[in-house]
């Protein structure tokens, strides 16, 4: 496997423009003649389905909810970033590069983290061209609020549900090129395999949700935009349907996976309530801006938290960091929320909890005020949790929320193997060890609608795109695997739910690849793993025929991949001995506790490459070289 | 706390269908109503039986994939909610739950509490978008919105296209779904130049998909889980009627 990042040359804040300026063309008359397969339909998938059919390729989407608008972009709350510095703040292209690659310890590459800065800006201005109806003042100006890890406010939101309104944006933009004839949306619709011809990406394999009718598609380039594999965790705040089969397929032809360990667990989510639950809801990072972060100063204080007088209460993030306080970065307020719950200090029923508290808001600037930004989080959280925010503080704990690992890509988002790009956060590119909050958005925008449009041509300029034999031998092939794993699953009719496994693999990983790790933890994980995965396949229950709507099935084949994806995840935790951003090492740590990077031995990405079923996989690396920025202990004291 | 079931089973869209009685045992206050099927699911399929098919994903009532009908309410009967945020301590110890999927001509069964809402796909693909080419935008702050029309458009943005409009509407009608979209882009400067093209366009599919008229019961409102308003039908009936009584011409006179 050859990793060649193809950074463009030139000074940081030449390269995107250099790049364009000299990229390939395909003509306009050519580009219908090119279709294009796009694997989910987020910012990422939507935006790029949208803008390659402005382009007049001809688009083919797919995805398994039974309407594009449903991604799980749509759960996105707080906030998107742009470098617009609207509040004259000091905030510059610079400054946001900076802060991201810094928020994500530095262990992603400047390249394209700086073309991601650059481009905050266009995104927000194409997303008011598209309607999104963002915050503003009474003076008809954007608004803006802060997020962690900045000391600017630049960060653009629309109520709460800011995903949901960027993610309506793109896929109204999509519905205009359905409209013309560009784009053509399979809803309900799961790629199952990757359609891998002379080493090269041409087309998928999918299976029909409703009648279970397996087919395939050819195209001169796939996209894989399918988001994350939180939910490996089985608890996490990702959709019941977000999966990582598409990712772990694709591994499987033969793209490297990038830093698979480096997963996001959320400061801000509600608390588990029982073990019957399916999911975690977050509670979005904004509310950082007016909440108090803390727990009692006394472990084992039981009192409600209007009877701990203030002196008795530690606001634990004020009191180690105080220049950035509540609004450290996401892995720096989840560990330590761990840690004064390790302590013995957490709170609520399960004592994994911390309080966020806006008391003190509410009396600065009044209970409308607070409404008015967080309204509808604060209801849900009365929804769930049946206790008013406005009178009691909100119980919080972390949750897994995002994976800053995903399949490898070079500059211009294409994966190891020729054809296949990956956008958004199923690529590993953009946040290094951590990412920042509201940055998830501004990437799978950034990515779907102005990356790609200029990278892709490249690729379809300098290619020849023969057209695909669909009854070559390389298609049957796939076509027959695909199959034969959903008659497998099938036939095993066994004892116990997939569910049940799922369930038992998520403990497993939150308990030992989760905020903190350890050699020994991992050694151990893996084991548990392999045993639990052996009696999956020897006694799991699918019930139902393949040919017909069956959402066991589906989680099935989902859960399947997890085990191998977990086991790989935990590999890459255990290879990695260093602390840096969400992947903390018990084993590296400094005095005080924080995580201590090891940048001689492991300034790099891991790149992991399959060499076959039960064959360790091949570790590679990608070195980082930083130009412009000075790798330093992060700090937020 | 005990709880009887009644679910509508169907295999598919050819199977004639029919309610099944399920009786639960050991529900918790704290499960929401879905975490309670998964529960039910779960010893369904021990028992070598299918599970209670349904649509869901976010389970955070944003995405807009869950619905059904309990005891003859869309999302059941709190209100401003969907069945993933519905939780169980707002029943009661030995209720009977009657549970069924959106019945409207234009839905058509899919599998048990699934339907197909393709039908408000076509209506959007329609025309329920502002011909933005990626590229063209001016800078973020040239054009000014008041904060009121911003909010406003806000408020009908929220639509999340669950359906419940339509499940609840004796008419079937999709007016609020279409209005919402009408009243969202036409309270922007931005959505101003398709506005009566919009108008015209998703009306002409809504009607040609089998959704019904509206007669003004205002279900569709009541059981909005985002409290969408019919404000936005009369905005879409506006935009249509003008679009209708006086669009299409040529305003150069030629």
């Amino acid at each position: 496997m050859k990793l060649d990042a193809k950074i463009p040359s030139g000074a940081l804040a030449d390269k995107w423009t250099d790049y364009k300026a000299h990229t390939k063309l395909v003509s306009p008359a050519n580009k219908r003649k090119h279709t294009i397969l796009i694997v989910g339909t987020g910012l990422a998938g939507g935006g790029a389905a949208a803008a390659l059919g402005e382009l007049g390729y001809k688009v083919k989407a797919f995805c398994y909810q039974d309407s594009a608008r449903r991604a799980h972009s749509i759960a996105a709350q707080g906030g998107i970033n742009a470098a617009k510095n609207y509040q004259n703040d000091g905030d510059t292209v610079f400054r946001l590069f900076y802060d991201t690659i810094k928020g994500g310890d530095f262990r992603a590459r400047e390249a394209n983290t700086y073309r991601l800065a650059e481009i905050s800006n266009e995104i927000i201005d194409h997303c008011v061209a598209q309607g999104v109806p963002f915050a503003r003042e009474y003076s008809g100006y954007l608004a803006n609020r802060t997020f962690g890890g900045a000391q600017v406010s630049r960060t653009f939101y629309a109520r709460g549900q800011t995903g949901q309104q960027l993610l309506l944006g793109a896929y109204n933009s999509l519905n205009a090129q359905v409209n013309a004839g560009n784009v053509e949306i399979l809803e309900r619709t799961e790629m199952l395999d990757l359609i891998v011809i002379d080493g090269i990406a041409r087309g998928i394999v999918v299976r029909d949700m409703v009648s279970g009718e397996v087919s395939s598609h050819f195209g001169d380039a796939v996209l894989l935009c399918t988001g994350g594999y939180s939910n490996v965790f089985f608890l996490s705040t990702s959709a019941k349907g977000c999966n990582g089969s598409a990712l772990w397929r694709a591994y499987k032809r033969g793209a490297g996976f990038a830093n698979p360990s480096f997963t996001q667990i959320h400061p801000t989510a509600i608390p588990q309530a029982g073990d019957f639950q399916s999911k975690l809801t977050l509670m979005s990072e904004s509310l950082r801006n007016d909440g108090r972060v803390w727990v009692p100063k006394k472990a084992g204080d039981d009192r409600p938290p209007a009877q701990i007088p203030e002196d008795e209460r530690d606001y634990y993030l004020e009191r180690i960091y105080p220049s950035f306080g509540n609004m450290v970065p996401r892995d720096v307020a989840s560990r330590n929320a761990k840690n004064v719950c390790d302590e013995g200090r957490g709170i609520g029923k399960t004592k994994r909890g911390v309080y966020l508290d806006f008391a003190a808001a509410i009396e600065r600037l009044g209970k409308d005020v607070i409404k008015d930004r967080y309204g509808n989080l604060f209801e849900m959280y009365e929804m769930i949790n049946d206790e008013n925010p406005y009178e009691t503080p909100m119980m919080i704990y972390p949750a897994p929320h995002y994976t800053m690992g995903g399949l490898w890509v070079d500059y211009d988002l294409m994966s190891t193997i020729p054809g296949l790009f990956v956008l958004g956060e199923a690529n590993f590119s953009d946040h290094g060890a951590n990412r920042l909050g509201a940055s998830a958005l501004m990437q799978g925008l950034a990515d779907g609608f102005f990356v790609i449009p200029n990278t892709l041509g490249a690729y379809i300029a300098e290619g020849k795109h023969p057209d695909v034999d669909p009854s070559c031998d390389a298609v049957r092939e796939v076509e027959q695997s695909a199959k034969a794993l959903n008659e497998k699953l099938l036939s095993i009719n066994g004892s116990r739910t997939v569910d049940y496994f799922h369930r038992a693999m998520g403990m497993i990983m939150l308990d030992k690849c989760g905020m903190a790790r350890s050699e020994e933890g991992l050694n151990e994980a893996i084991e548990k793993i392999r045993e639990l995965r052996k009696e999956f396949w020897a006694d799991v229950k699918v019930p139902g025929i393949g040919e017909s709507l069956n959402q066991e099935l589906e989680k099935a084949g989902r859960v399947a991949d997890y085990f191998d994806l977990a086991e790989l995840m935990c590999i890459d935790a255990r290879e990695r001995n260093e602390s840096c951003g969400g992947h903390f090492r018990e084993e590296y740590k400094t005095d005080e506790g924080e995580a201590k990077r090891d940048d001689e031995n492991f300034r790099h990405v891991s790149v992991w490459e399959f060499m076959g079923e039960g064959q360790a996989p091949k570790a590679h690396k990608e070195e980082l070289e930083f130009e412009y920025v000075e790798l330093t202990q992060r700090s937020y004291k | 706390m005990k709880l009887t079931l009644e679910i509508w089973r169907q295999k598919n869209a050819d199977d004639k269908g029919h309610f099944e009685t399920y009786e639960l045992d050991d529900v918790s206050t704290h499960m929401s109503f879905l975490e309670m099927l998964d529960v039910l699911n779960q010893d369904l399929i021990k028992n070598g039986e299918e599970p209670v098919a349904f649509d869901h994903d976010c389970r955070e009532a944003i995405c807009g994939t869950c619905g059904f009908v309990i005891n003859g309410v869309a999302h059941g009967h709190m209100k401003r909610n969907t069945v993933c945020q519905l939780h169980m301590r707002n029943f009661k110890d030995g209720d009977h739950l009657v549970l069924e999927p959106w019945r409207a001509k234009a839905f058509p069964l899919v599998r048990d509490l699934i339907v197909d809402r393709s039908a408000f796909e076509r209506i959007q693909r329609a025309g329920g978008f502002i011909s933005a080419r990626t590229g063209s935008a001016p800078d973020a702050n040239s054009i000014l919105i008041p904060k009121p029309e911003a909010e406003a458009a806000m408020d009908f943005a929220e639509c999340i296209g669950c359906g419940a409009c339509v499940a609840s509407c004796p008419n079937g009608a999709a007016m609020l779904f279409v209005g919402a979209r009408i009243a969202h882009l036409g309270f922007l400067p931005q959505g101003q130049p398709e506005r009566e093209e919009r108008a015209r366009a998703m009306v002409s599919v809504m009607e040609h998909e089998g959704f019904g008229a509206c007669t003004n019961f205002t279900s569709c409102e009541a059981t909005c889980p985002k409290g969408i308003s019919i404000v936005g039908i009369a905005k879409m009936n506006k935009d249509y009627s003008q679009a209708k009584l006086f669009g299409g011409g040529k305003l150069g006179g030629k």
